[in-house]
């Protein structure tokens, strides 16, 4: 019996101390970051950082402007949610509601191993096959654009999107489903009007991780979308290339002195990205409990 | 349950299959073609392990320029010496440089020379850089094989580079508007470029950025208006390499032209270590710098140390 007590005891503390460990290692990590990218203003101002429209890390004058890589990112990301939502939603609806079952067990497996490709194929990809059709497709002095970029990020992001939605619509209680054909609905109407609605807090957490992979996407955006630190203009400048605040940190680590202006500028972008991809985890929290409320 | 997991199997087994009838197809080209080779950054390491009997090795870190000939002249000392290990990996010159100033490695490859303040920071931790060229390199510029262009002036290429040329056509050419690509700033090769050809001025801020080599030669074989800077080991039937004049008449970028000097865009690569190179080092230095050595600085692309 106390033998028992003793296991139950230290696999609790082991478990606790794991726990506890993570939250150790994230808060040095955010420490760290911080610190390097606060080090960054000692010369240079925020309003500066956060308003700069020029990104020239190297030069004899140099600048550092957020929001080239910013709108770049931004851009990028729009347009991947523009194609990967609505594809998204469709093909999980299709896989929970419409397949045969035989098709969804099949059809499953193999979104799954698209979310298991490396992001560096999906580029070389891009850059061999996809870069040129949307130069020659649009007509455009290169193929290295935010378009391309999109496209590549949308497919990367469609897996989590499906998957995570799929689960979502499965998972609406069958009684709601037949209570609304029993009523004389049609299924699609079924569908569009009870079991999307049901589901739909599952989906927006979808569509917020979907767009969390998304912003933090680096090296499939690095090798298509050009790396052009202009601000691009809205919305012809899905057509230009741009660099995304993930690819300036990746192409630019690798040389950078350490301690210098430039390093704790690459250490400012990286808290910009942290701070982003925190809002966005906090809103798909938000949504999650409003929506989930309404359903029960 | 049961139909799902046996989906999954057959699935597996399927891509693993394809899997190993890829590498059946190209292994054993991948491994002696010279062409083959890609510039990689610090994933593309070459590992080269010594029996356990006398642990002797040492460590070779920088420039992604060197990177391929490092690892060929490593892989054919430990061919020679099986007991000694040699490890090599990538990261750019200042990677190199920052792990020799932090005593990290024996041997910092670059391709540039030392700046004055990592010198400063070096001294200020106790080591002496010692440089040893090791080869020679060429940066040649490369354009389209449809582009009618063959031959630019420095002041045209940094007309090119800083945006006050825009259009093929004030160079020659066709009226189209030039794709302007440029490596990252953690290249060597960048800041190379940056020096001889752009002197005080910036590259034009809307350049196409690549992250390697193998993206500058895929996107101007297949743009017909972009024009992009590389090593001459990486140069191929793909794209089209231009004479340049620095003031002395155009000057191809042949090998000889190269040697001679007369060519302008030629640089040296270098090891750095700490004080003059000593025990395992040396022999490996000194191995570089054999004839056996030199014969594989010609053999990866690159240009031999003249002696």
């Amino acid at each position: 019996m106390f033998n028992r007590n003793y296991k139950e005891k230290t696999i609790e503390s082991v478990l606790f101390s794991v726990s506890a460990l993570t939250v150790v290692i994230l808060f040095l990590i955010c420490l760290f970051l911080f610190r390097d990218s606060l080090l960054l203003f000692k010369d240079t101002s925020l309003m500066d950082f956060l308003t700069g429209k020029f990104w020239y890390p190297t030069s004899v004058n140099r600048q550092f402007g957020l929001l080239p890589l910013f709108f770049g990112s931004l851009i990028v990301t729009a347009g991947a949610i523009l194609f990967a939502v609505p594809l998204g939603i469709a093909s999980a609806i299709y896989i929970s509601e419409i397949a045969h079952p035989k098709v969804a067990d099949a059809l499953k497996p193999f979104i799954e191993i698209l979310a298991g490709i490396p992001s560096v194929v999906f580029g070389f990809f891009g850059l061999v096959i996809l870069v040129p059709v949307v130069q020659k497709m649009f007509n455009l002095p290169t193929g290295q654009t935010a378009l391309t970029g999109s496209i590549m990020l949308g497919i990367m992001a469609l897996p989590t999107i499906i998957s995570i939605s799929e689960d979502a619509i499965s998972s609406v209680p069958s009684t709601l489903k037949q209570g609304s054909l029993a009523l004389g609905a049609t299924r699609w109407q079924t569908m569009y009007k009870v079991i999307v609605p049901a589901a739909i807090s599952g989906i927006s957490a979808a569509v917020m991780l979907g767009i969390g992979r998304a912003i933090g996407e680096t090296m499939t955006l690095m090798m298509v979308t050009g790396n052009t630190a202009v601000i691009p203009a809205f919305p012809e400048g899905i057509l230009s290339p741009v660099r995304t605040m993930t690819a300036t940190i990746a192409l630019e680590m690798g040389e950078v002195p350490q301690g210098s202006a430039h390093f704790h500028a690459l250490f400012a972008v990286g808290t910009v990205l942290f701070i982003i991809t925190f809002l966005i985890n906090l809103i798909a929290d938000s949504i999650k409990k409003r929506y989930r409320f309404k359903v029960d | 349950m049961v139909n799902n997991l046996k989906t999954y199997a057959v699935l597996t087994l399927v891509v693993i299959g394809l899997v190993f009838l890829g590498i059946g197809c190209t292994g054993n080209e991948n491994s002696e073609g010279s062409s083959s080779v890609q510039e990689t950054s610090s994933e593309g390491t070459s590992e080269a392990e010594a029996p356990a009997a006398e642990a002797q090795s040492i460590f070779l870190k920088g420039s992604d320029t060197v990177l391929p000939l490092a690892q060929a002249e490593a892989e054919e000392f430990i061919i020679e010496y099986p007991e000694k290990s040699v490890t090599v990996t990538g990261g750019g010159s200042g990677v190199g440089i920052a792990a020799l100033i932090d005593g990290e490695v024996d041997i910092a490859t670059a391709s540039r020379e030392m700046k004055a303040e990592e010198i400063e920071a070096a001294e200020a931790n106790g080591i002496t850089p010692v440089e040893t060229t090791i080869a020679y390199d060429g940066i040649t510029v490369i354009v389209n094989p449809e582009n009618s262009v063959t031959e630019l002036t420095f002041d045209q290429l940094r007309g090119i580079y800083n945006g006050s040329i825009s259009n093929w056509k004030d160079v020659g050419g066709e009226d189209h508007d030039i794709v302007v690509i440029s490596r990252d700033s953690s290249s060597g090769t960048y800041e190379y470029f940056k020096e001889e050809v752009l002197l005080e001025d910036e590259y034009r801020p809307d350049a196409l950025t690549q992250p390697a080599t193998g993206g500058i030669v895929s996107e101007v074989s297949q743009n017909a208006n972009a024009i992009g800077y590389i090593g001459v080991a990486y140069l191929d039937d793909s794209v089209k390499a231009l004479s340049l004049d620095a003031g002395e008449g155009f000057v191809a970028p042949s090998s000889e032209n190269i040697l001679s000097g007369e060519y302008p865009l030629a640089r040296a690569l270098y090891f750095y270590t700490d004080g003059e190179p000593s025990g395992l080092t040396k022999e490996f230095v000194d191995f570089v710098l054999s004839e056996t050595g030199q014969s594989l600085v010609t053999e990866v692309g690159y240009f031999p140390v003249s002696q």
